[in-house]
């Protein structure tokens, strides 16, 4: 048999745009895979010139799904840029606008992109397993999983205005106060939010329980990891330092300071991709990989400042193990994360200073450049300007939680691919299991090439010589 | 996303039309169905390929969002000269560190200029907005169902 790829085009039930290929070896076997992102945009360069204080709504236009990552990273770079440290009530807004944030994007890519192969089957109807089919053979799990997504939705409108793309942060703080109204009304749907969430970690655990194999062995590869900290070393999303882990749970670095990112991080590219490829510069290139998001921030983090979180978080541990390191515990820390965001609601709307009036600061640029850190659900989000004197963007560097990933994933779909793909009796399910690794990852391709995202991911079957022999549309 | 803002009127949605290729689903090729949404600008020579097969198998094709619809904040590249663009995102950026300007003929090449979709197909239904609003998106889904074409007026038309 001639070798081949195997190319799966588009890869679907992400966010953005991207295909993988199988490159096979004479005897059929997987040799090599890529996941190419295929879409760019140029953020980086079409934003020179614009005034500063403009960065947060058109950065915001990143994404669609996590717009309020970019607003808030946005934001803070632009404080920076003013040098001032915004009022509490400003600060504790914010915070909770990304919360709400947390719950609706980890929710999506829980109940609406992954849930399909974990109820429905890997193997199942490709036709069905979706949000769709879910809706239709599991209407309850459907529903929760909707309702849970609007909550924190609604948190975002209530706070910012508006669900997507809010222009609500704005250098120096925010532009709009809570309601005691609205602070209530969140308050009186918390309990149903906090059911719902109880209601997936259960269920994920159920499916745990049964699948424990596959799931340890499931694009399992060492790494490091990088995530925000609070001083203490608990888990932290706007704020903190960053902290790196190693594959065992050894803490590598501690209290890094995010601004000084370009002394710890590098970025490569490759041919083949549009997403750049960011690795720790000590250990180069591409021997520095690491991961970000929910799953790193469990690791890296000692603790969570929430109860319910917490013993979430002990219980995970309790079973001997003081980090995850296969790709499916994505999903389950994002079901932790889930929890703590909706108890960190809760405290935020108990804090008397969040429905304070002082929400702004003004002042005049007075440096020139600023960088805005924060932990977007997908990971560590990196906004960096220079501006001139008179706060005209001179130049912009963005390293978002995706891109960070960008090693790891392409790791995670070889070892899967190897383990699963047989190239003689190619079945649908095998290449779905492929894809299943990059939504452990619940990458935003749109944001991570700063592209408007069209349509999905796509796998391709290529031979030794690289010519494609066949491209294999999942579809009848 | 706004589309999935329209949160338990999916259940609704589903009873009334068939998704078939989506972001949200696993259907990979696009058949032929009878509404067609696009969303985005088209920036590289793929989604412009999808765009027009898009155009051959919708009876009624919908550009969604303001991005379909003017080019919106992608096309501010357009100011500049692709090179530059490409440049400073894979090269000079202060964390570029190893590699060149992805070019591998296995993924899209992007256009000169970034270009709204009726620039390259005929739309049938605009639905605006920086995104539109679910009510929005639902007016008019539920509009054509009825047979009718959607009206904007300042009830339904609003950008905040
Ligand atoms: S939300 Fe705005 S930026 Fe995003 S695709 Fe729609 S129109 Fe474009």
């Amino acid at each position: 048999m001639n070798a081949k790829t195997i190319t799966i085009n588009p890869v679907t039930r992400i966010e953005g745009h991207a295909k993988i290929t199988i490159h096979l070896d004479e005897a059929g076997e997987v040799s090599d895979t890529r996941f190419h992102v295929v879409e760019f945009r140029g953020f980086e360069k079409f934003c020179e010139g614009r005034y500063f204080g403009e960065m947060p709504q058109i950065t915001a236009r990143i994404c669609g799904i996590c717009p309020v990552s970019h607003l808030l990273a946005s934001a803070k770079a632009c404080d920076a840029i003013l040098g001032v440290a915004i009022p509490r009530p400003a600060r504790l807004l914010r915070e909770l606008m990304h919360m709400g944030q947390l719950a609706q994007s980890h929710a999506l890519s829980f109940f609406h992109l992954s849930a399909p192969d974990l109820l429905l089957g890997y193997d199942s109807d490709p036709k069905l397993r979706n949000v769709i089919g879910l809706i239709a053979l599991h209407p309850d799990i459907a529903r929760r999983g909707i309702r849970l997504r609007k909550f924190g939705q609604e948190v975002i409108q209530r706070v910012a205005g508006r669900k997507i793309h809010p222009d609500f942060t704005v250098a120096g703080g925010v532009n709009k106060v809570l309601k005691i109204s609205e602070r209530d009304q969140m308050l009186s749907e918390l309990p149903e939010a906090r059911e719902n969430a109880r209601f997936a970690l259960e269920l994920l655990k159920g499916y745990q329980h049964h699948h424990r194999e596959e799931i340890d062995g499931f694009a399992d590869f060492d790494s490091s990891f990088m995530g925000l900290v609070q001083p203490d070393g608990s888990l932290e999303h706007y704020d903190g330092k960053l902290r790196f882990c190693d594959g065992f749970g050894n803490i590598l670095q501690d209290q890094l300071n995010p601004a000084s990112y370009l002394e710890i991080l590098a970025e490569a590219t490759e041919p083949w991709s549009y997403l750049k490829f960011p690795f720790i510069k000590a250990q180069g290139y591409p021997e520095g990989i690491y991961r970000v998001g929910p799953l790193a921030r469990l690791n890296v983090a000692s603790k969570i400042t929430t109860p319910r979180a917490n013993a979430a978080l002990k219980e995970w541990r309790a079973e001997g193990w003081r980090i995850r390191t296969s790709s499916f515990y994505y999903h389950s820390a994002r079901l932790v994360e889930i929890v703590y965001a909706l108890e960190r609601i809760e405290q935020l709307l108990n804090d008397p200073d969040i429905t304070g009036t002082d929400i702004l600061v003004t002042a005049e640029p007075s440096r020139p450049e600023g960088v805005g850190v924060i932990e977007a659900p997908r990971g560590t989000l990196i906004h960096h300007y220079w501006v001139d004197e008179s706060g005209r963007v001179e130049k912009v560097n963005l390293i978002v939680a995706t891109g960070h990933n960008n090693l790891a994933m392409n790791r995670g779909v070889l070892a899967v691919a190897k383990k699963y793909v047989k190239a003689r009796q190619l079945q649908e399910g095998m290449l779905n299991r492929v894809e299943a690794v990059i939504r452990c990852y619940d990458p935003c391709l749109s944001c991570s090439t700063h592209a408007v995202g069209q349509m999905p991911l796509q796998i391709e079957l290529i031979d030794a010589d690289g010519v494609t022999l066949e491209c294999l549309q999942r579809v009848e | 996303m706004s589309f999935l803002d329209l949160d338990e009127r999916l259940f609704e949605l589903d009873k009334l039309v068939e998704f078939t290729a989506s972001p949200i689903t696993d259907v990979k090729d696009i058949p032929e169905v009878d509404v067609g949404i696009v969303e985005g600008a088209v920036c590289n020579d793929e989604q412009e390929h999808v765009l027009r097969t898009m155009r051959r198998q919708c009876k009624l094709l919908i550009a969604l969002g303001d991005c379909a619809i003017t080019g919106n904040i992608p096309a501010i590249r357009n100011r500049f000269k692709l090179a530059e663009v490409v440049s400073r995102g894979y090269v000079e950026t202060e964390s570029s560190q190893i590699g060149e300007i992805p070019n591998d003929p296995g993924i899209p090449k992007l256009l000169h200029r970034v270009r709204p979709i009726q620039e390259i197909v005929r739309v049938d239904v605009h639905i605006p907005g920086c995104p539109p609003e679910a009510d929005a998106i639902w007016h008019a889904l539920t509009e054509l169902l009825a047979g009718r074409r959607p009206q904007w007026n300042e009830t339904n038309m609003r950008y905040d």
